[in-house]
């Protein structure tokens, strides 16, 4: 009995040791012909150590997830807003579906040079990209949640007589909750995304530049340890939504 | 008579939602000519439109058709990057998801890297590859893969027991299980997941573009940046909104077709 529980847990390690395993003599060997494009994992490790006591890690981590979560707040903000009105008025939400169309498809990236231009490097152009990014996703999964408000609800408001602003806080925004933290853990998703590619792509701050800084310098083991830490971060932002979005749903008596 | 002013109605909210996107772009013109906000941020609409022209050979034999090859080069790799995604994740994620033994080992491995953004192995690829357009492409194909590849296992775990069992007793080979049971009872999976792919498959080769110098829009974007040329970055962004919004439409179309058996 143990050891099947043994073997459950040790099961999904079994494959990324193999790959990094294989990994680290590919690497040594081409080491050892000369190549100094790749390195073995232990060296990376070695790497993710130092910046790890230097602090550069933590500096450069801090400023990419709270970019993203600024950005994530502001795109969050405007998109509920505005799926919200157009989740509550037909007629609104028709007169605006040619403008969004058009506007959502355009790539977040797309944006990089124009938000350099206006605000150049800096914490303001990547909050602009990220919250661009985030307001889409967000206003239309919003508006399909209000649509999908239990249409007695929205009469008893309606009996009640209650002002516009009042119905959308005391009725719409608590019936949507549950569908709203999926919208937010796929905001959380893209926000991240987006926010390490602006850093790749041009500005000269967290996790991404490190990343690109690394690699032009020809230190291939700290850029390897910044890609894994990239993973890693990723990965617990997104596994910490999940359980987020569990909680409130349990909370809010929906089955998930 | 009730369905004619149905239809009166819905051509009257489309000429309605079409005028509130002129507004908009009214709002653009009164902005920029009326120099509320800098025209080095914000060139005119007609001041874009002049330079889309000129980039796209419009304007009558004084233009450059710049902006022409810069398309094709980027709708290429994205096309390219796609199809080769596309067809590596269905194969991976079909010879994954048909095992319960292989996903059970695997899967974990792959949950790990999806959130794992596509650009971050720009760096990697370009200390492999050097800077070239193999290496763009590869970086566009694989980060495309990932959403074909784990929606494909994803179909092909939900396959329903019973069409196991039917397959079972009926003694098909594992290859007619797949091609008969897995493949079709995966398409949605898998269409939904190509529609993610090609918006990616669009950024990513973006992206490569910004940080290789691989001519396409991409660059000719950022370079417009760097020279304060906005009339020329808007025509450029213009024109990847055009990309974006095409493929999407024409990808929603296919879906639509493809899974008509679907609907009773």
């Amino acid at each position: 009995m143990t050891d099947s529980r043994l073997y459950r847990w040790l099961r999904p390690w079994v494959f990324p040791v193999v790959l990094v395993g294989a990994f680290e003599w590919y690497a040594r060997r081409a080491a050892a012909l000369g190549s100094d494009a790749l390195a073995p994992p232990s060296a990376a490790a070695k790497a993710f150590m130092g910046a790890a006591t230097d602090g550069s890690l933590w500096t450069a981590t801090g400023f990419t997830l709270g970019t993203a979560a600024l950005g994530l707040l502001l795109g969050a903000v405007l998109g509920i807003a505005l799926g919200v009105v157009l989740g509550l008025s037909r007629r609104a939400a028709q007169l605006g579906s040619v403008s969004i169309e058009v506007l959502r498809p355009v790539p977040s990236v797309a944006l990089i040079p124009l938000a350099m231009l206006t605000f150049g490097f800096g914490v303001r152009m990547e909050l602009a990209i990220v919250a661009f990014a985030t307001f889409w996703p967000l206003l239309v999964l919003v508006q399909s949640a209000v649509q999908q408000v239990e249409p007695r609800l929205l009469e008893v408001s309606r009996v009640l007589g209650l002002s516009s602003r009042e119905r959308a806080f005391k009725i719409v925004l608590p019936a949507i909750v549950p569908r709203l933290f999926v919208a937010l853990r796929l905001g959380v998703a893209v926000a991240l995304v987006v926010a390490v590619t602006v850093e790749i792509a041009a500005n000269p701050n967290g996790m991404g530049y490190a990343m690109m800084i690394a690699q032009q310098s020809f230190d291939p083991a700290l850029m390897l340890a910044w890609l894994v830490w990239i993973g890693v971060v990723g990965f617990a932002v997104n596994a910490g939504m999940v359980l987020l979005q569990r909680v409130v749903s349990r909370r809010m008596g929906v089955q998930p | 008579m009730n369905g004619n002013g149905n239809k009166d109605r819905i051509g009257l909210n489309r000429l309605g939602s079409l005028g509130v996107l002129l507004a908009l772009v009214a709002l653009w013109w009164v902005a920029s000519n009326a120099g509320w906000v800098s025209r080095v941020f914000l060139p005119t609409p007609q001041a874009t439109f002049a330079s889309l022209l000129e980039g796209l050979n419009l304007a009558g034999g004084d233009g450059n058709g710049e902006l022409l090859g810069f398309t094709q080069a980027t709708v290429g790799r994205m096309i390219e990057g796609w199809l080769l995604a596309s067809l590596f994740g269905v194969l991976l994620g079909a010879a994954i998801g048909v095992s319960p033994q292989v996903r059970a080992w695997v899967q974990p491995t792959l949950e790990f890297i999806r959130p794992l953004p596509a650009s971050a192995l720009l760096p990697l690829a370009i200390s492999i590859f050097g800077l070239n357009p193999g290496m763009v492409l590869f970086v566009v194909a694989f980060g495309a893969m990932w959403p074909v590849l784990l929606a494909t296992v994803h179909g092909f775990a939900a396959v329903e027991p019973r069409l196991s069992e039917v397959t079972r007793c009926l003694q098909m080979s594992r290859a007619a299980y797949i091609w008969k049971m897995g493949l079709p009872n995966a398409m949605p999976d898998i269409l939904a997941g190509m529609r993610l792919a090609l918006t990616i498959a669009l950024i990513v080769a973006v992206v490569g573009e910004m940080i290789a110098s691989q001519s396409g829009l991409g660059q000719a974007i950022l370079l417009a940046a760097r020279a304060f040329r906005a009339s020329d970055l808007f025509a450029g962004i213009v024109l990847l909104g055009l990309i974006g919004f095409v493929s999407n439409a024409l990808l929603a179309l296919a879906e639509q077709r493809l899974l008509r058996w679907q609907r009773p």
